[in-house]
């Protein structure tokens, strides 16, 4: 079995085969990762750049160590701004990278398609880890990881996305990859932050969260980006967390069977109560630990592939 | 020195004339519609053009040609080449110039720079100073000095206030106020905003930015009596409100770009930042409506916004390229091939559109084809078939998206000002 794409760009559009495949491969690593040898010289000899020109630590790390479990040799190059203001240009800067004969490269940027330019100016296997308000595959992959891990299969769920749909990648990446496996979803949010034609994507828009706990078998809750201007669209976060926020109180007034996902880091008491932060209902830490095993699984299938 | 276009069909519905006949131009000047003698043809350079159109020259009234300020992306000469390339004879262009096209000098110099060219340029001065919305620039100075209008293209003027007066003062030289119409506080985005917009994670500009400054535009032409042109219509909705405006006899025109009565949003789906442009590429309802309104009349012209980049700009990340892309040399295949051939206009219309009402709009002269007047000319075969390839475009930027598409019709020759463009050469016929 092999994926039908040598990159991986977003969900949008990804046969269900190939899903399925890179969440099954994902359970061998993640067994990997409870050895106590966590390595497999899978990708020795492989050289693969992480090209953040956004700052995520988090994403970065995971990616990292996924890397490094499989043997892979790994170069960050981690820039805030973008390079064009600095005089060279992206695409400068990605033949220079090239040409030390790297095999992928993993990408962030703030704008949306980098990933699509990078397929037509380099060779490597390009992996996208968030371009601009487009898609964010792997973390919509862990958390379908996460969820499949938990209630056996996705087909049937109804699992609901909170927050700023309308700016996050995580969101959408979420939808199409939940659609093509079967879940029934939704999105929950102020009004100011659903993106405008949602619905013809076959998602149903709640605009009360009480609702959205009743009846969902999942919320995956993002976090509000206040500095992504978020914070035009709301009047306070005070006030989004207290008609969004997810409370103790509203999980046992409405659906104490409810399991909640945060693709971090959390705003504690904006979209999460401290208290269902560290609660029983979320897996949050899962999330983290399954994010290795699924960036190891795709790099894994995109690194034997033959080209 | 005497030319004679053999059998070509003489159009200009300016007069309402359309027949097939000889035409001998001698040192620029039209001398005779045929009974042209065995000597005359003898003693003449003879083009054979039997059956293709010879029509008033081209006029496309929106272009940007870079110069002053970005002579490395395109020049007065290189873009009048490209407009003599794709079949015109005059182009207006856009103040946006670094300086901007806000004082008479600046007016002078780029007419200056194309005083000895085939195509015939008119500067469009800034509406204000240094185009930002403040000041009035010394709008009758530029008039004098050769503006034919007055804008800030690149942006919508930007106050109701400033706009008031722009619009009473240039009531004083009937120039027309040309609007490029965007709100600019909706306007952060790179493409349309909608369900694409929404799939391809690109930050997004609604339609109502632009419906909101073509009504504010048109209720303050009302209100001050001027004369509005909205440029580069793109959205249903303004169409709608230009066609209710023209019918109270508000003094509103409108032009359109070939792209946006060709393509929609869907062609962004490659992030080929070729295809970004503003106002952006909206939806096939717009382009419907875009072509209802040149059938009805509601838009009156067809310009280019001819917007050169270099390729190092352009080939960037998409929320960082900048927007616009060339259009002299495939709006009139484009236009014959989107609106002719798919007959939602005959030929005679698209020659009003492409020629004669552009220069009303700025109350310049409309070449005649009659004896004794100056041959400003355009000859056209509507039906030649050729691809697009932007290695041999005359103009010094490529930012095409059109590049390998393959268009029915296209200029084969212009003549202006005593000289001619033919089979990719100028020369001279006086
Ligand atoms: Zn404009």
């Amino acid at each position: 079995m092999s994926l039908s794409s040598r990159h991986l760009l977003g969900l949008y559009g990804v046969p269900k085969d190939d899903i399925q495949l890179i969440l099954d491969t994902a359970t061998t690593f993640r067994e990997v990762l409870e050895r106590p040898i966590k390595k497999v010289p899978t990708l020795q000899g492989k050289t693969i750049v992480n090209l953040f020109y956004e700052n995520s630590t988090r994403t970065r790390i995971s990616f990292e160590l996924a890397q490094k479990r499989l043997s892979a040799d790994t170069i960050n190059f981690t820039t805030s701004t973008s390079s064009t203001k600095k005089g060279e240009t992206f695409k400068d800067t990605v033949r220079n990278i090239e040409a030390m004969k790297v095999d992928m490269i993993v990408v962030r940027h703030q704008s949306a398609g980098v990933p699509q330019f990078l397929t037509r100016i380099t060779k490597a296997n390009i992996i996208n880890a968030g371009d601009g308000l487009h898609e964010h595959p792997t973390q919509a992959l862990l958390d379908m990881y996460s969820i499949r891990e938990k209630f056996g299969e996705l087909k049937g769920l109804n699992v609901c996305i909170v927050g700023d749909i309308a700016h996050s990648r995580v969101a959408m990446s979420n939808i199409f990859g939940l659609k093509t496996m079967g879940a029934n979803v939704s999105v929950c949010g102020p009004s100011t932050m659903i993106p405008m034609g949602i619905e013809s994507l076959g998602v149903k828009v709640i605009n009360n969260i009480d609702k959205a706990i009743a009846e969902n078998d999942v919320l995956n809750v993002l976090r509000i980006q206040l500095e992504r201007d978020a914070g035009r669209r709301i009047p306070s976060t005070r006030e989004y967390h207290n008609y969004f926020g997810i409370t103790s109180e509203r999980i046992e007034k409405n659906n104490k069977n409810i399991v909640i996902l945060h693709p971090g880091p959390i705003n504690r008491g904006v979209e999460l109560s401290s208290e269902v932060a560290d609660g029983p209902y979320q897996i949050i830490l899962d999330q983290v630990t399954n994010g290795v095993a699924i960036r190891m699984a795709v790099l894994y299938l995109l690194g034997t592939m033959v080209n | 020195m005497k030319i004679i276009l053999k059998q070509v069909i003489l159009f200009n519905p300016y007069q309402n004339l359309n027949e097939k006949n000889d035409l001998l131009i001698e040192n620029g000047i039209i001398k005779k519609i045929g009974n042209i003698s065995t000597d005359e043809f003898n003693s003449a350079k003879v083009f054979d053009f039997e059956n293709k159109y010879c029509v008033p020259g081209l006029f496309d009234m929106h272009v940007h040609l870079r110069e002053p300020g970005r002579e490395d992306e395109e020049t007065v000469e290189t873009g009048s080449n490209a407009a003599a390339a794709g079949g015109f004879t005059g182009v207006a262009c856009m103040p946006n110039t670094n300086p901007a096209i806000d004082s008479a000098e600046i007016v002078r110099y780029i007419k200056e720079k194309s005083s000895n060219h085939l195509v015939d340029v008119y500067p469009i001065g800034a509406a204000t100073l240094d185009r930002k919305g403040e000041a009035l620039s010394p709008m009758y100075e530029l008039f004098e000095a050769g503006a034919v209008a007055f804008s800030d293209d690149g942006n919508a003027i930007k106050t109701a206030a400033i706009l008031r007066h722009v619009m009473e003062y240039s009531k004083m030289f009937d120039a027309p106020i040309i609007e490029h119409c965007e709100d600019e506080s909706l306007a952060n985005g790179a493409m349309n905003e909608g369900l694409t917009s929404t799939i391809l994670g690109l930050p997004a500009i609604p339609k109502i930015a632009e419906d909101l400054i073509v009504m504010r535009d048109i209720m303050m032409a009302e209100f001050t009596g001027a004369r509005v042109h909205i440029a580069h219509i793109s959205s249903k909705n303004s169409v709608e409100l230009v066609r209710q405006a023209k019918k109270k006899n508000i003094k509103v025109t409108a032009e359109v770009t070939p792209h946006h009565f060709t393509l929609t949003e869907e062609a962004l789906k490659n992030y080929d930042t070729n295809f970004k442009m503003s106002p952006p590429l909206r939806t096939r309802e717009d382009v419907d409506a875009i072509i209802e309104g040149l059938k009805d009349g509601t838009i009156d012209c067809i310009a280019s916004d001819h917007a050169p980049h270099s390729i190092e700009e352009k080939e960037m990340e998409f929320i960082f390229a900048p927007n616009g892309i060339i259009g002299l040399e495939t709006q009139l295949g484009l236009a014959l091939t989107e609106l002719v051939h798919k007959k939602h206009l005959n030929f005679s219309q698209l020659i009003e559109k492409l020629s004669i009402n552009p220069r009303k709009i700025l109350n310049l002269p409309i070449p005649l084809i009659k004896e004794n007047e100056k041959a400003n000319l355009t000859i056209i075969d509507p039906d030649l078939i050729w691809t697009v390839d932007v290695s041999k475009f005359k103009s010094k930027s490529k930012n095409s998206p059109f590049d390998k598409r393959i268009l029915k019709g296209k200029s084969l020759a212009v003549i202006n000002k005593g000289k001619m463009f033919f089979e990719d050469k100028f020369f001279d016929i006086m």
